[in-house]
């Protein structure tokens, strides 16, 4: 790939990305969420969404002769393979005839002649053999007759890959993350396989956060950042902290952080999790321990599907979720936002346009809804409480109230949530948890997908909240300078496990060791 | 191998036995022979097995119940006034009507496909409002357009004022010609034996198309769509085939039906076929998304037997007829709603299920 550059509406997202790959050589590709890992690959696919989002710059070349690809299919035809991240598997088919799926081997039959090509009957037999054939090439145990939804989660991998291996004159195969969501044994195994690939003459592209498997496999590795290639390693010369640094390498200490004091945490532990388990798709918790002091601000990092999203959300009940949470003590059910509203937690989803927002209801609407459902604010009572009306005046007092202290661009209170932009949205998601008053406030992703100005603004809301209130809060991100200019500690998730709880003034090296999980590995 | 479990065969079978316990229940209080149950049994398999096979492919397709294929049976019923005014007797008349059928199906089901490709996740729903709209079609076409428009000139089908078709059509030409042409007698049963040649052959040919590639093409699209589609298969063409082959398969079951039947009732036959054939599927323990040959021929025998014990149990018990006719027309609709639920509920358990297995394993993974 030469000079390659690409743009998302005006962002420049991949900066002149050169580097070449030899037939049968292993390269690695690392990088933090959001370096334009993806946006590489799906260059390299053809997918469609670089099409609509007006193509790219630069030349990609195969043996030396420029490959555009209009659609996948085309970098299919020219012997390239990728596997994503979400298998594309059919639960209710066998693994041989996932792998030949739409390719399945046919017997001609005389009714194909009056009723075409689709009345063949399918050569089970034939298709059983390419199967096993393709299994044996990758050199993992499989078997081709157990149906998808029966494996485990490695087979169902090892399916994937032979799918795109039994594609005639596979040259090149890209492995998006292959190896997050397998056991220790499994991801051994995948590796072993992609070493025999290897050394059949097909070119793997591995992408991967697990910095050791690297190392294992590859022979070389590209580190990237924000869009731009950082270093080109040999693997056997290189080591985890130096790919550790140069990942998350920016420079330290560019005075924003210096401003903010370390406090002494409070010896009391208003909420405690143990053993606790989520299953949510994309961000599966395995075994969180976690405590939260009083009044602290704690942040929770780590990369992308790793499992620090699933963590508020396993406590909120949106998802299922299992394990012990204490809150002062007392344990809460698990599975039942209501609960866990009524007893003083409040949480700001990610999702602010699924979750968080009636969109097509008032600011004051938004902002007063909650307070007034569980804890029976802005209610006007009459006979005894037998009949409840809504306080209007109230609820614009409270809804004026944070539009000016959140400096909230909108015409008026009685403007529609959907017509605020992204920013905006989020601060009267902000507004409608602090109505609620909560002594606990989870608040996840708060600056995703908002312009700087208002990302400074909403982190400021939380910071003066946590300080002058006295609110504990903990805020989950993926952007770690975030996380380190508001909180006290930061804790950093990785496959789906706390790695590590640090000050928030520790140097992001240390933060970036944790975040590709290097001393679990280093313990064991 | 896994241990037989009662209680999960109960749940998962629970339509089925509800009727078992019913038609026994019923069975002594009807009084009737058993000579004559397993006679009328006889003749409504051969009358309704080619409709209620007919709903399998779009199953297969995972679109669902095709309530749809009341447009193959009005097609059918289109067919079955042409050769009465034409005056087309017996087997040839038939396979006239399915000549004249056949397009009229395949453009119904090509319509109804595409609405449904529009309506993606809500093909029961839709299906069955299309049905309703193309009954209104049909009316207008049937009580004016069919003597003005289309030359049907005939005074055993034509109203007496010129136009429209009357209310019933005694259908003497074709009555049980299928069924008459090669007929043996066993302890006193009539079998009619090209019927059951022509259903068994309707299965054969169910069991082959499974083995095709676009069989194989419509299990895949039924089971996840974007997969399909990303390994090339033509997700929308797939679908539509279901569709049109159920309802062409559809409008032949209708023509075998009005045979055996021997009237036409030209304005309720296709709306009432199409809920009874699929209530008798559900009987026979299909569901939305699983239905074999089994389920079809269990679904006909014990939802028949219930329907031709009702009637006679009511009248026996109240003195009324009446109350087994209401009681039949409930219990389908009843059975549809029950199964529709059931599905729901058994399939967000299974989730629910494998999100707590999923979620085990992975504790034990991060144990070890």
């Amino acid at each position: 790939m030469q000079n390659v550059s690409k743009e998302y509406n005006g962002n420049p997202v991949l900066k002149d990305v050169n580097f070449k790959l030899g037939q049968g050589e292993v390269l690695g590709l690392v990088g933090e969420n959001g370096a334009g890992k993806s946006t590489l690959m799906n260059i390299l696919f053809g997918m469609d969404v670089i099409q609509q989002t007006g193509g790219y710059g630069g030349k990609v070349l195969i043996d030396g002769k420029e490959a555009k690809f209009a659609s996948p299919l085309d970098a299919l035809k020219a012997g390239i393979g990728m596997v994503h991240q979400e298998f594309s598997l059919l639960p209710g088919f066998t693994a041989a005839e996932n792998i030949l799926l739409n390719r399945e081997p046919e017997n001609k039959s005389v009714l194909s002649l009056v009723f075409g090509p689709r009345a063949n009957t399918i050569d089970r037999k034939t298709l059983q053999k390419q199967a096993i054939e393709a299994i044996t090439k990758l050199g993992v145990s499989l078997d081709p007759d157990m149906l998808v939804s029966e494996m485990p989660v490695g087979h169902k991998q090892f399916t994937e890959i032979s799918r795109e291996i039994s594609k005639s004159a596979i040259r090149l195969l890209v492995l998006d993350e292959p190896t997050a969501v397998l056991s220790e044994k499994e991801a051994e195994m995948l590796l072993k396989a992609i070493k025999n690939l290897s050394a059949q003459g097909v070119s793997v592209i591995f992408i991967t956060h697990r910095l050791q498997e690297i190392l294992d496999v590859c022979d070389k590795v590209i580190v990237m950042r924000d869009g731009r290639i950082i270093n080109e390693l040999e693997a056997e010369k290189t080591s985890i902290q130096e790919m550790a640094r140069l990942m998350v390498g920016r420079e330290v200490g560019t005075g924003r952080i210096e401003n903010r004091e370390s406090r002494p945490l409070s010896d009391k532990v208003v909420l405690s999790v143990e053993n606790l388990w989520v299953d949510m798709p994309g961000e599966t918790v395995r075994n969180v321990n976690l405590e939260v002091h009083q009044g602290e601000f704690l942040g929770i990092g780590g990369l992308a599907g790793q499992g620090k999203i699933g963590i508020p959300n396993g406590i909120m009940g949106l998802y299922p979720a299992g394990g012990t949470v204490k809150l002062n003590g007392q344990p809460i059910p698990l599975n039942n936002p209501r609960t866990c509203l009524s007893s003083s937690l409040a949480f700001v989803s990610e999702d602010r346009r699924g979750v968080g927002l009636l969109l097509d209801e008032s600011l004051e609407w938004n902002v007063a809804f909650p307070a007034m459902q569980i804890q029976d604010k802005f209610l006007k009572k009459y006979l005894g409480g037998a009949i409840k009306w809504r306080d209007q005046k109230a609820i614009e007092e409270v809804t004026q109230k944070y539009i000016d202290q959140l400096q909230i661009k909108c015409t008026s209170s009685k403007q529609k949530a959907k017509e605020l932009s992204g920013g905006n949205q989020q601060k009267i998601c902000l507004a409608k948890s602090f109505a609620l008053e909560p002594k606990l406030l989870f608040v996840s992703e708060p600056t995703r997908g908002i312009d700087i100005g208002a990302k400074a603004l909403v982190l400021k809301a939380l910071r003066e909240y946590n300080r002058e209130y006295g609110v504990t809060i903990v805020m989950i991100s993926s952007e770690l300078e975030e996380l380190r200019q508001c909180c006290d500690r930061i804790a950093i998730v990785t496959d789906g496990a706390i790695s590590g709880i640090l000050p928030a003034t520790t140097p992001s090296e240390d933060f970036g060791i944790l975040m590709v999980g290097k001393t679990k590995k280093e313990a064991k | 191998m896994k241990q037989f479990n009662w209680k999960e065969f109960a749940i998962n079978n629970i339509v089925p036995i509800i009727f078992i316990v019913l038609c026994i229940a019923c069975l002594p209080i009807a009084g009737y022979s058993g000579k004559y149950l397993v006679s009328q049994i006889i003749t409504r398999i051969m009358r309704n097995s080619f409709l209620v096979l007919s709903l399998l492919i779009p199953i297969m397709a995972g679109m669902g119940l095709n309530f749809g294929m009341t447009l193959g049976a009005m097609a059918g019923q289109i067919g079955i006034i042409f050769i009465t005014t034409w005056n087309v007797v017996g087997i040839p008349g038939l396979l006239l009507a399915a000549i004249i059928a056949t397009p009229i199906a395949v453009l119904l089901g090509w319509f109804c496909g595409k609405m449904l490709n529009m309506a993606r996740g809500r093909e029961m729903i839709t299906s069955y409002m299309i049905s309703f709209f193309m009954n209104g079609v049909y009316q207008l076409v049937v009580l004016y357009a069919m003597g003005p428009v289309i030359p049907i000139h005939s005074d055993k089908v034509i109203l007496p004022r010129g136009y429209g078709v009357r209310n019933t059509i005694d259908l003497i030409n074709v009555r049980q010609s299928v069924d008459s042409f090669i007929q043996i007698n066993i302890a006193g049963i009539s079998i009619p034996v090209l019927t059951i040649i022509l259903i068994a052959l309707l299965c054969l040919v169910i069991v082959w198309f499974r083995k095709t590639k676009l069989g194989q093409d419509m299990r895949a699209v039924g089971q996840d769509l974007e997969v399909a589609r990303e390994a090339g298969i033509k997700v929308e063409r797939t679908r539509i085939l279901a569709i049109v082959i159920s309802t062409v398969f559809a409008a032949y079951g209708m023509i075998l039906y009005l045979s055996n039947m021997g009237t036409l009732n030209t304005y309720n036959s296709h709306s009432q076929i199409g809920m009874f054939s699929i209530a008798a599927l559900l009987v026979g323990g299909a569901s939305v998304s699983k239905a074999s040959i089994k389920n079809v021929f269990l679904g006909i025998v014990l939802f028949h037997l219930m329907f031709i014990l009702t009637p006679q149990a009511g009248k026996n018990l109240m003195g009324q007829a009446q109350i087994g006719e209401y009681f039949r027309v409930f219990v389908s609709y009843g059975v549809i709603t029950l199964a529709l639920v059931l599905y729901e509920i058994r399939t967000r358990r299974e989730k629910a299920e494998s999100a707590k297995q999923l979620a085990q394993l992975q504790r034990e993974g991060a144990k070890a």
